[in-house]
């Protein structure tokens, strides 16, 4: 049938789709270039340092690059027994090299990371090589100390091997590959990410929870007032938006702190007596009351913009037509304001499952999120690679939420303003 | 069996929103079963308000409804069971036809099969079988609207309410709407209390028709009634067109009276008028004036035509005549040649009885 279809030409005899073409190639060339500006700018801030993030986190270069003969010598090697001579042969060379480049310190380092114990023979071995004949590297070597003739040892700086490594995010779920080569548990003392991870979820959970509870009357309010009250309510909302979030977190501080406002109310009305007055900051309660109160926009803002949209005589019409107030809203109301409580969860689900600030200074021991342990790393431990793979993770957790999120309601369901 | 002639009261309703002005003045109203009524009027007449009030969306701020002899106020909207077309529709729109048209029903807890009974019927009713699965969002505007009139009638109410449902719809739909509504009210002898602003409407329509102005019933009566004999310039001038002369009764006797214009001196039917010296307006409808009339006419004056516009079926003819130059003549097109020309002067006649002496505006 198709092959009979006579091309349709132009006035001009030119086929015309080759036409149509030639006419949008200037409005495509002219669209590009609009969202040019944009497409630059996300590519240099995002794209590039998320790639840069995922790099670092599985890279494991710098151990493989302080020793390449050492490296190519083990291939041969089973990993059974003690390497032959020309493994500490080659280990000897490099090291010797790195002695001169002096980065024999790093190494011992990233290997004290994979096994414990070899930050002081690498020491050792720096001491007495200096003295070292030529040949039979592997006595000498071995002589230095005991762990050198362990072959532990020697099947740790193997592992090491590999340019690229996942150990970062088995670390990041509290687990560790052995020296057989198998995924286990750390031990149940030092597992500490997990309960990150979990307390992380739970409190971007309820957060999210109580801003909807919170944030839907107030919306729904927004929404039906007459336009004078509802601007003053809608500045009201906002205006904690205009704040500092550090300002809004230091009034938190003041607040909840134990001889702090609302401590002092609940003693003045007799609620908690004065000797034994409420913890509210730095455990988790300062996390919620604070990360709620400064998420609420979010919530409320998606909300408004839908119910905004509502014609109040859909309610009437559920009414007239016999429904109870409830179930007019339950039926009629509720269901049409889906789309902006699902962008709302969302949006509020997604900031706090990464929220950092607030838990910070608010959260304490018990309230302090992955984030928190993200920027402790960065800052202080220095393990940027870790962070990074960390960070990856919690990217990676909201990509499987919006995900969940599609699945479940329909991302074109979704309505933000 | 006996009518209910009052089976809607209303029994000396105000209506105030913000304690300062009255909506609705002293509003007494009886409406009969079985009745089409429409209440007519400008925007911002009351004549909303008062279907609100009906419906239980507004409460009387003073007075009384009363519903089958039920005093209703303290009644919330959904145990009233009156069923309500609105003016945007009001469909759910995340509920097909079928949802929509259930719901009534669901809430009433009326098992499944008499449910789907019912809907069948009412989709047949306004033609619509075969839609029930749809989406109110892929309806046109005119199924929309048929599938609000369905719902408002699928549980079977005494009463229906019809808030200027015809508003959204183009000129051509709009008029065989008018028809279908019609038909339906016929067929099922539901009471119907519709508002509107369109008087074509109105008059198409309603068994009788509340003119309101201003939240009073200005008028209520029958449409021929209400456009043939208004009884005031207010009806006369919002229903259909008009031609009016201010005046002074001069003169009343045998039915008739003598007003005296700026130029001269006319006969009338003195409808609101008692005696000499009153102020009146005279009410003229435009096809009750015939150009070169014959000699039983009492009123017969000379006029300038000012402007002729074609109008197919007939030719609105503009005259300055008797000081009046907004007067308007409906001439029909047929064959036979009248000097129709602009600034020819004519001869006009009309009845004294056609001309009505109301209220000085």
């Amino acid at each position: 049938m198709s092959s009979e279809n006579k091309q349709i030409l132009t006035t001009d005899g030119i086929p015309l789709e080759v036409s149509l073409k030639k006419a949008e190639k200037k409005n495509k060339i002219k669209a590009f270039l609009l969202v040019a500006p944009l497409l630059l700018f996300i590519i240099i801030t995002y794209v590039f340092p998320i790639g840069d993030m995922l790099m670092r986190s599985v890279d494991d270069k710098m151990v493989t690059e302080m020793l390449p003969k050492t490296y190519k010598s083990m291939e041969k090697w089973d990993g059974k027994e003690l390497p032959p001579e020309e493994v500490f042969k080659a280990f000897y060379t490099d090291f010797q090299k790195l002695i001169e480049e002096e980065k024999e310190g790093k190494l011992s380092t990233q290997l004290n990371y994979t096994k414990n114990g070899f930050k002081s023979i690498i020491k050792k071995l720096r001491r007495k090589s200096k003295s070292f004949e030529e040949g039979n590297y592997k006595e000498q070597i071995m002589a230095v100390h005991r762990r050198w003739a362990d072959v532990e040892y020697w099947r740790a700086i193997k592992r090491r091997a590999p340019a690229y490594t996942y150990q970062k995010y088995l670390k990041g779920m509290d687990m560790y590959e052995n020296e057989k080569g198998k995924i286990v548990n750390v031990p149940e003392d030092r597992r500490v990410h997990r309960i990150l991870w979990l307390r992380t979820l739970e409190i971007a959970f309820f957060v999210t929870v109580f801003c909807f509870l919170m944030a839907y009357p107030i919306a729904h309010l927004l929404a039906t007032l007459p336009m004078k009250y509802s601007n003053l309510l809608m500045i009201c909302v906002l205006l904690p938006f205009w704040t500092s979030l550090l300002v809004r977190t230091a009034s938190w501080m003041i607040l909840l702190q134990q001889q702090g406002i609302v401590n002092d109310f609940f003693v003045m009305i007799g609620l908690v007596s004065d000797d034994n007055r409420l913890e509210m900051m730095f455990n988790k309660t300062g996390s919620y009351v604070a990360m709620t109160q400064i998420l609420l926009p979010f919530m409320v803002l998606p909300l408004y913009s839908v119910m905004k949209t509502i014609s109040p005589s859909l309610m009437r019409a559920g009414k007239s037509l016999g429904g109870t107030p409830f179930v007019a809203f339950w039926k009629v109301y509720f269901p049409l304001t889906i789309p902006g409580i699902g962008a709302g969860c969302l949006l509020v689900f997604i900031l706090a499952i990464g929220y950092y600030i607030t838990p910070a200074l608010v959260g304490g021991a018990s309230g302090t999120l992955i984030s928190n342990q993200i920027a402790f790393h960065m800052k202080s431990t220095l393990d940027w690679s870790f962070a990074s793979a960390m960070g990856l993770m919690l990217l990676s957790g909201v990509l499987v939420i919006y995900w969940l999120y599609n699945k479940l309601v329909g991302i074109d369901n979704i309505k933000l303003g | 069996m006996s009518v209910n002639k009052e089976f809607v009261k209303f029994d000396k309703v105000d209506k105030s929103y913000d304690g300062k002005v009255l909506v609705v003045k002293d509003l007494q109203l009886d409406i009969a079963e079985g009745e089409f009524i429409t209440m007519l009027g400008p925007s911002g007449s009351g004549k909303t308000t008062c279907l609100m009030m009906l419906a239980g969306f507004e409460t009387p701020t003073n007075g009384e409804i009363y519903l089958d002899g039920n005093a209703i106020s303290s009644i919330p909207p959904h145990k009233r069971g009156i069923g309500m077309v609105f003016q945007n529709y009001a469909l759910f729109p995340h509920m097909t036809v079928y949802e929509n048209l259930a719901f009534p029903l669901r809430v009433r807890k009326i098992p499944k099969d008499e449910a789907d009974k019912k809907i069948d019927k009412a989709l047949s009713m306004v033609s619509l079988q075969g839609f029930a699965q749809r989406m109110p969002g892929q309806l046109s505007g005119g199924q929309q609207q048929r599938v609000a009139v369905a719902r408002s009638l699928v549980f079977d109410p005494q009463l229906v309410l019809m808030d200027e449902p015809l508003g959204a719809l183009d000129k051509n739909l709009r008029e065989s709407m008018q028809y279908e509504i019609k038909h339906i009210h016929e067929n099922i002898g539901v009471t119907v209390v519709y508002v509107t602003h369109d008087q074509s409407e109105a008059l198409t329509m309603s068994n009788r028709i509340a003119v309101f102005n201003d939240g009073k019933v200005q008028q209520l009566s029958s449409p021929d009634e209400l456009y043939e004999k208004p009884v005031n310039s207010f009806v006369a001038e919002f229903i259909g067109e008009n031609n009016t002369f201010a005046g002074e009764v001069v003169d009343i006797s045998d039915g008739k009276c003598k007003v005296k214009l700026s130029t001269a001196e006319i006969l009338a039917n003195p409808i609101s008028v008692n005696g000499k010296g009153e102020k009146t307006t005279i009410s003229l409808r435009p096809e009750r004036a015939l150009i070169n009339p014959s000699d039983k006419m009492d009123n017969v004056h000379k006029g300038k035509i000012k402007e002729v516009i074609y109008h197919g079926d007939h030719t609105r003819v503009r005259i300055d005549i008797l000081g009046n130059s907004e007067f308007i003549l409906k001439v029909p097109n047929s064959s036979s040649n009248l000097d129709i020309k602009l600034g020819n002067e004519i001869k006009i006649g009309w009845n004294s009885e056609d001309a009505r002496a109301l209220d000085p505006k």
